[in-house]
């Protein structure tokens, strides 16, 4: 989302319509502004960017927000109920679930962030490579994939992380491990669709060396899905984040991670109520904006996929 | 995810000898899976911290103790050695004995997995039931507010975490309003009152005739195969709307409505039979997805299924069992996945040919 | 939040209705009054032979199905009796013990329950050599030695030590899982390969208990019924089903709902908040966990005693038994806890983070250090670990903490990998020996040792005044002198050790109103079941 930003008068909205643009740069922009504008009139879409980026916000400015990073115990004020004090309550070592909840969107960040940087190009590197060079660097690389996907994934998830053992940065890389395959496959079937496609026959004939056509005009085509899935995905990665910190092995405490945060607050849902609700209500909601993001920018970015 | 490779390579060769060529790959495919699957998880119970003769012998054990299972387990040899007794082991049928159970692993999974397969089912059924038509229904009213309605609900369901939703779907339909029974696949005192050759609990009560512990098992299993079949059709829904869609923007769909089809007919009888054939492999996958066990409802209503029984061995060390259960799963998925690829190949007039 | 977890509920309810719209309402029962129905989390369970049974469910379950040489009656958990004997005489010099049988008692097979019996079930414990067989091994016994030194005389057992431990001592830990009489002519039917029915017994019973194992399923539940012939009198329930149940909230939820009797891990919140409700009755048993922070003396920082006696001021001890530990664990600072024989119920520590930063700056680090702290990772070990964790950052100490299964934690205690582990450690037998060698007696620190069962040599900690203090009172026959050896190692300990004593147990059953009987003493398997009746 390069033109993020609402363009700001006349001159600009001219020169992002004018019909012949002048440049490679000024068609690029206008195809840029294009997407925004579909995007902007899609309100679920909007509704997640909003989430998405209220996340971005209370991870920026969490010590603006927040009266402490929430990691000390105040065991006398354990468990209170919301309030003007507490907004969200306390939890069971006294805590303000506020305050955890806002520091935890930090760690939610780099969760997704990380594992996005780990999972996209791994899975593109992999099924670009196979669909361009076909034969048995295909037939190999296909099987591995085949492999993983076959894995169930939490199982693969939790083996992983206990074997690393316990820790967020070793849950990220679990994490990562389990998500990268269906990305080798989407790549891969991008490039077969286009692998014949004239252009990169031409560019073949100028001489242009493997390493160029992938790189400039092979991967640029699969990137747009790449990111549409990741955008899907980081649900699923928040989700299994969350499980693994549900099942006592991810973040380690007293990092508010949200996931943690429901598992060591299950037990008082039962009496006080807010302090597994609200964690879990957070991680639906940013579950939700990153979905609801996703499915707006497949509908721009991604229109082949039937979805319009 | 069908295996568009298989179908690349063997585009051109004649009906027949093609046939033994795909299922020969398929074969082989499996066979290679299921190496890869078990080489994975063994490295892996391998390297892990968890100690699995500690598992046998208990933290206080003395290190005579210990040493001596440590060799009867045939720790003390390279890997990849202990790895191809393994193998050989399992080929003739044998998955070892589990050190948590002390039984047998195969015995282990004939136990747990059909209360699995129950709640996968039934999640399924649920998915479908109501996915479907919601997806329909959204697609044929695109753009719409009910469109979008449909959407974010499934989202939605998507989104929620499991464990979550399980939680407050126990406090409030099992703890306040009492609709549904409790954690557990059976009050407890019914247990072992049906002979279970299947071991799914409803089908063997309905087989004997025992319409009380079928209801009573249906009790327990409707919220667990609800909070699971929430996030079943969340993907139905979804895909189902997409397909939809494509469909209805076709050719052939105007041709029916030129020729004054009613709108039902078009939607149900043209449009829908094309979209059913994809969806084939979209219900397919969440099943598949749901069988390897929801590790985590499972452990919110105390379900014992196969993911909690492959997680509770992986934190107690009992490799055997995890092995065990990771090749019935991993084997499972890429059965449902193959067997989706046919049903499709199968009922889709353009992919035979 | 509110409105959007109101909608996430709104939308469960839509997918859900549709179920049991359609189903007749479930037929709910609570269970039949012959039958007791416990849930309890009962994952801990290997195995139910009673020479390798060594986790705490285990034990509580064996301790209904077998019957052992000696006993403590419910009525009076205090005074160590007779099980399957009728008399002891101990020899003049201690070292031999002679057993009388009990007339007339059967096993669950129908067979008499005899000498030849009593001889064969710890000669198999001692033969079979599994994880629990050192509490009777140490008395000298080995596999080679123990067909002689344990005989049948006279149609008595008899059994004879090598070492100098006090009869009172020897007998006492004969009342533990490991003396359980097995039925050697139905074990040993069952055999395979001269295993002593080793095979067969993990998964069923040969006892003479007051019930009988029908089922285990592991992670499910264990099934038993009663045998109406036990010696003392058939018991209140004709059958008991402990069911497996993880997660204490689903166990408050079956409590409430009356579908089981009694829930047994429940968290002292959930406690507090169910003693309102007339339905259920909470019962408070004094137990013999405690909870110990070590530090391990290989690490340079921590071998320093000002370093360690700093830390144990440094605990807020009172602040978390009177908040989330409430109900459920007590302050207590002694290696042997309160309640039992030869207890030691001085306190003297309380958080002092002045005096602590006196002691650090003392030692050398006026300004803290930075250290790791190992735990499990269930409640409430994490919630102990964070209030330490703020408590010692008050003297600049910066904990960093790890919480993991205990299959992860033990392999790396044992191996002397850790800085500052917080655990919990529970007697073997009711004897004072069960901990305070575990606790203080340390014969060899080389790592090549690997004394890996004693927690001094994990620890890396010897002090050999302490070793001969242990020795000495291990063979006191004078009950009195005895009682005064073990209050001196305790002193000694709390102070000189590698370890800040914090907690001690106590259970809170909750069980519904109309049960009654349920006895539950200070160790894991001084339970019984068998009282029970509703």
């Amino acid at each position: 989302m390069s033109a993020a930003a609402d363009p700001q008068g006349a001159g600009l909205r001219a020169w992002l319509r004018s019909p012949s643009p002048a440049s490679t740069w000024q068609a690029r922009a206008q195809r840029a502004y294009l997407g925004w504008v579909a995007f902007r009139a899609n309100p679920i879409a909007m509704a997640g960017l909003l989430i998405v980026v209220a996340l971005v916000l209370a991870a920026i400015f969490a010590p603006l927000l927040t009266g402490s990073r929430g990691l000390d115990p105040d065991l006398p004020n354990r468990l209170l109920p919301p309030s003007a004090e507490h907004w969200l309550g306390t939890d069971q070592l006294g805590r303000d679930i506020y305050d955890r909840l806002i520091w935890g969107s930090r760690v939610t960040l780099y969760i997704v962030g990380l594992v996005s940087i780990i999972v996209a190009p791994i899975g593109l590197a992999v099924g670009t490579l196979a669909g361009y060079a076909g034969g048995w660097v295909d037939t190999v690389l296909m099987r591995i994939v085949d492999i993983f996907l076959a894995f169930p994934r939490l199982i693969l998830a939790l083996a992983f992380v206990a074997a690393l053992g316990p820790g967020l940065e070793n849950a990220v890389l679990a994490i990562a491990l389990t998500t990268w395959s269906p990305y080798a496959r989407i790549a891969r079937a991008e490039v077969l669709t286009i692998r014949k496609a004239d252009y990169i026959v031409a560019a073949e004939a100028q001489g242009a060396s493997t390493w160029r056509i992938l790189r400039k005009h092979v991967v640029p085509l699969c990137l747009a899905s790449v990111i549409v899935r990741l955008t899907l995905d980081m649900a699923g990665i928040i989700l299994t984040a969350a499980g693994l910190g549900f099942l006592g092995l991810g973040a380690q405490p007293p990092l508010p991670e949200w996931g943690a945060m429901i598992s060591t607050g299950r037990d008082f849902l039962y009496d006080q109520w807010w302090v597994p609700t609200a964690p879990g209500a957070a991680i639906f909601l940013v579950s939700l904006g990153f979905c609801l993001l996703g499915d707006g920018l497949r509908d721009v970015l991604d229109p082949r996929s039937g979805e319009a | 995810m069908t295996d568009t490779n298989s179908a690349a390579a063997t585009g051109k060769l004649p009906a027949a000898p093609r046939a033994l060529r795909a299922t020969a790959s398929a074969l082989v495919s499996l066979a290679l899976t299921f190496i890869g699957l078990t080489a994975i998880t063994f490295v892996i119970g391998r390297v892990m911290p968890a100690d699995p003769v500690l598992a046998v012998v208990g933290d206080r054990a003395s290190e005579e103790a210990y040493q001596r299972v440590f060799l009867e387990m045939g720790l003390d040899r390279p890997i990849w050695e202990q790895y191809l007794t393994y193998l050989g082991q399992i080929l003739t049928g044998d998955f070892g004995t589990s050190i948590m159970t002390t039984r047998p692993v195969t015995e282990d999974i004939l136990r747990f997995f059909p209360a699995t397969l129950e709640l996968a089912t039934l999640a399924t059924l649920i998915g479908c039931v109501i996915g479907i038509p919601l997806g329909v229904w959204a697609a044929v009213n695109q753009g719409r507010w009910i469109d979008h309605c449909a959407r974010v609900l499934g989202l939605a369901g998507y989104s929620a975490p499991v464990f979550w939703l399980g939680m407050l779907g126990l406090l409030i339909f099992y703890g306040n309003l009492g609709w549904v029974a409790g954690p557990g696949r059976i009050d407890i005192y019914y247990d072992g009152l049906v002979e279970d050759p299947t071991g799914v609990i409803l089908f063997d009560a309905a087989w004997h005739g025992e319409w009380e512990i079928f209801w009573n098992a249906f009790s327990h299993l409707i919220l667990p195969a609800g909070v699971l079949g929430l996030y079943a059709l969340a993907y139905i829904a979804r895909m189902t709307r997409s397909f939809m869609l494509d469909q209805l923007g076709q050719e052939y769909v105007l041709a029916a409505r030129i020729k004054g089809a009613s709108e039902f007919s078009v939607i149900w009888r043209h449009a829908f039979r094309n979209v059913l054939v994809q969806l084939i492999t979209i219900i397919g996958l969440t099943y598949a997805s749901l069988l390897e066990g929801s590790v985590l409802t499972e452990t919110v209503f105390a379900w014992p299924g196969i993911g909690q029984y492959i997680t509770t061995s992986l934190f107690n060390a009992d490799m055997n069992a995890v092995l065990g259960g990771t090749v019935v799963v991993g084997i499972c998925f890429v059965g449902i996945n193959m067997l989706s690829d046919l049903l499709y190949r199968f009922a889709d007039p353009r992919a035979r040919t | 939040m509110n409105f959007l977890s109101r909608l996430a509920v709104t939308g469960l309810a839509a997918a859900i209705l549709a179920g049991p719209a359609l189903a007749p309402a479930p037929a709910y029962a609570a269970p039949p009054a012959d039958t007791f129905v416990m849930a309890k989390d009962v994952s801990d369970i290997i195995t139910l032979d009673p020479a390798e049974v060594f986790e705490f469910s285990g034990g509580e379950i064996i301790a209904q199905i077998y019957d052992r040489l000696m006993w403590f009656e419910p009525e009076d958990m205090a005074t160590l009796v007779c099980g399957v004997c009728e008399t002891y005489t101990v020899s003049e010099d201690g070292k031999s013990i002679t057993f009388t049988m009990r007339e007339g008692m059967t096993f669950e097979s129908g067979n008499p329950v005899t000498a030849e019996d009593v001889v064969y079930s710890l000669r198999r414990v001692v033969k079979l050599n599994k994880t629990p067989s050192f509490i009777i091994t140490q008395f000298g016994w080995t596999p080679e030695n123990v067909d002689e030194l344990v005989r049948v005389e006279d149609g008595a057992a008899v059994i004879t030590i090598t070492e100098d431990f006090s009869p009172a001592l020897v007998l006492n830990a004969l009342s533990a899982g490991v003396a359980s009489i097995v039925d050697m002519k139905t074990v040993e039917e069952h055999a395979t390969d001269g295993d002593m029915g080793y095979a067969w017994l993990k998964n069923h019973s040969a006892g003479s208990g007051p019930f009988k194992l029908q089922t285990w399923k592991a992670n499910e539940l264990v099934s038993m019924t009663a045998n109406e012939d036990f010696r003392s009198g058939a018991p209140g329930v004709k059958r008991v089903i402990v069911r497996h149940v993880a997660e204490p909230g689903a166990q408050r939820l079956l409590i409430e709902k009356g579908d089981i009797d009694v829930a047994r891990d429940l968290t002292p919140d959930m406690v507090a908040a169910l003693e309102s409700n007339d339905d259920v009755t909470v019962q408070t048993d004094a137990k013999a966990a405690v909870i110990y922070m070590a530090f391990n003396q290989s690490d340079e920082i921590l071998s320093n005693p000002k370093v360690a006696e700093a830390i144990r001021y440094l605990v807020d001890y009172r602040g978390m038994a009177d908040t989330f530990l409430k109900g459920q664990f007590k302050v207590h600072q002694a290696a042997w806890p309160e309640g039992m024989w030869a207890a030691y119920n001085e306190t003297p520590y309380a958080l002092d983070i002045e005096k602590a930063k006196a002691l650090l700056a003392e030692a050398g680090y006026p300004d803290g250090f930075e250290i790791h702290m190992d735990t499990l990772n269930q409640s409430p070990y994490p919630e102990i670990a964070q209030a330490l964790q703020g408590t010692l950052a008050q003297a600049g100490i910066k904990v960093e903490i790890s919480t993991a299964e205990g299959k992860t934690l033990w392999p790396m205690y044992r191996a002397r990998k850790h800085q500052l582990i917080l655990a919990q450690w529970s007697p073997d037998y009711t004897d004072p020996h069960s901990n305070l060698d575990a606790f203080a007696h340390n014969p060899d620190n080389s790592p090549e040792a690997k004394l890996t069962g004693v927690l001094a040599w994990r620890n890396a900690w010897m002090d050999e005044d302490m070793n001969a203090m242990v020795v000495a009172a291990r063979n006191e026959t004078d009950t009195a002198k005895r009682e005064a050896l073990y209050h001196d190692i305790q002193a000694k300990l709390m102070h000189e050790g590698p370890y800040a004593i914090l907690f001690q147990q106590t259970e809170q059953a909750v069980m519904r109103a109309e049960v009654e009987g349920f006895v539950s003493g200070p160790t894991f398997d001084l339970i019984y079941y068998r009282t029970v009746s509703k």
